[in-house]
């Protein structure tokens, strides 16, 4: 069975990376939004914000990347949606597979093509003046971060996809997430900001994993960060899991 | 009678959407090898019925067991012997037909997923089309590539689903002939539509349901008798507008005329 689940998770992983590579689009219309918020912000607000860094661009990638994961995965409860609306969602269904990888292989592409979309928006960072001089065991700590943030949201994304019923409704989840960053640390220090707005900021889960990721990238110490915003996603993530099954189960009935 | 194993039994089968009770104690069976049409105008419950029996949903009441298996307590062993072609062609959109195929066919474990896929696109006519995309296939390519792909593997029982709504004539008869080669074949078909002709052309028992339960089930010879015998009447008959479409376009092709004679 075990075997089962890894070749059917492989043939739904192929099919679903082959949406992503014949629209192209998609890795672009998720990568524009927000290296044009990267572009607007170093070199229109940025010599006015007092961010406390000689770098802004360094200090600003870290919200700038969940900004995209956020609007990238609004993707896999597009795609889960079309193949709710298709009637192929049903013929897997009807067959001998492990009915498993039909989640799985949305979930596991979208972790691929997140991962394209943050690596484009690193590259755009690296011309634009971004700088670090983290190990490669930082680098790894940042990518692990950046996956389990991509594999928390997915899951959020499908139970957007499978509890849907229209495609604006299936993506239509991901504009407030996409906003968390601007209300957090990414930006501008949260210590100027007013009180019940600065207590959300710091309370938020975004700020927690920007300040991990700015400490990673900048060689600093961590501190708690880590473990609130560790906290955060696996929390987000048992809570979500818990939720696409209960709507997986009524989609299935 | 009928001394051929099952390939589908239904008992009082039972199914509510909220308040809307939509089948009432439906039961049929359908002989191996055999094509067995569901008849019933649109929301009479057909689709749900297929659901049922392929798993898809769970019914509140009644027994149904298909290849032998039942669906409720034994629904991987029925998957493994059964294939849906839906109402609505099942195809993805983004791959090509050959890719379609060959996906069906990794997923089905089959020997040789590209020989099985060639080996199809051949059989449906599909091969020049096979490596472009299915967005650009007709409705007709497309519902070809859609019987196919329920045809990997080569499951016993299949069903199908309005497998001609939509069609245009001469993509109907392509269809039509491929359920007859089938059933020649030894597959089980089973088969809903809301075109009388389809079921009298096409199947060798056939069932009505009506208002949630089945009205009338029989042979089609069997379904006669229960109305008032034939009366000889000479009407001129105009030639139909298919036969008038199919002539001037079809070509090769022939509409079946032994659907005219009754009545």
């Amino acid at each position: 069975m075990t075997t089962r689940v890894l070749s059917d998770t492989g043939v739904m992983l192929g099919r679903s990376l082959r949406h992503v590579t014949r629209s192209m689009d998609t890795i672009i219309t998720v990568t524009i939004m927000p290296i044009a918020f990267m572009l607007l912000f170093v070199y229109v607000f940025g010599g006015a914000i007092q961010s406390g860094t000689d770098n802004y661009t360094t200090y600003l990638l870290p919200g700038i990347l969940l900004i995209a994961i956020a609007s990238g995965v609004s993707y896999t409860a597009f795609r889960l949606f079309s193949d709710l609306q298709s009637g192929i969602f049903e013929r897997f269904h009807s067959m001998p597979i492990a009915r498993s990888s039909v989640l799985w292989g949305h979930v596991l592409t979208s972790l691929v093509s997140n991962a394209i979309s943050v690596v484009i928006i690193v590259l755009v960072g690296l011309l634009m003046g971004f700088r670090s001089s983290a190990g490669v065991l930082a680098w790894l700590a940042v990518a692990g971060i950046l996956a389990l943030f991509t594999l928390t949201l997915t899951w959020v994304a499908v139970i957007a996809g499978l509890g849907a019923s229209s495609t604006d409704g299936a993506t239509a989840f991901s504009y407030p997430i996409i906003f968390l960053p601007f209300v957090s640390s990414a930006f501008v220090p949260t210590d100027t900001m007013p009180g019940p707005v600065r207590a959300f900021a710091e309370n938020q889960p975004v700020t927690s994993i920007v300040n991990t990721i700015r400490a990673l990238l900048e060689q600093q110490p961590v501190g708690g960060d880590i473990w609130v915003a560790l906290g955060w996603c696996v929390g987000v993530l048992v809570v979500a899991y818990a939720f696409a099954m209960v709507a997986y189960r009524r989609r299935i009935a | 009678m009928d001394t051929s194993p099952l390939a589908i039994q239904v008992k009082g089968l039972h199914k509510s959407y909220q308040k809307l009770h939509v089948l009432k104690g439906v039961g049929f069976a359908v002989a191996s090898g055999s094509i067995f049409a569901l008849l019933g105008s649109n929301g009479a419950g057909k689709t749900t019925v297929v659901r049922i029996l392929t798993t898809l949903l769970k019914p509140d009441g009644g027994t149904a067991s298909v290849g032998g298996f039942d669906v409720l307590s034994q629904p991987a062993r029925v998957r493994e012997s059964i294939s849906l072609t839906g109402q609505f062609a099942a195809v993805d959109e983004i791959l090509t037909g050959r890719e379609n195929l060959i996906m069906l066919a990794r997923l089905r474990q089959v020997k040789d997923p590209r020989r099985v896929a060639d080996d199809l696109l051949e059989r449906f006519g599909l091969a020049d089309a096979a490596g472009r995309r299915v967005s650009g296939y007709s409705g007709g390519m497309r519902r070809r590539l859609d019987i196919a792909m329920s045809l990997v593997g080569d499951p016993p029982i299949i069903f199908l689903d309005e497998p001609t709504t939509g069609l245009d004539p001469e993509a109907r008869i392509d269809v039509w002939q491929e359920i007859q080669n089938l059933a020649a074949a030894g597959t089980t078909v089973f088969l809903t539509t809301q075109y009388l002709e389809e079921a009298e052309k096409l199947a060798d028992q056939i069932a009505i349901l009506h208002d949630g339960t089945i009205i009338v089930s029989g042979t089609l010879a069997e379904l006669r008798r229960l109305l008032p015998p034939a009366r000889v009447e000479y009407v001129e008959r105009q030639p139909t507008l298919e036969e008038i479409f199919l002539a001037t376009v079809g070509g090769g092709r022939t509409p079946s005329s032994d659907e005219e004679e009754q009545r």
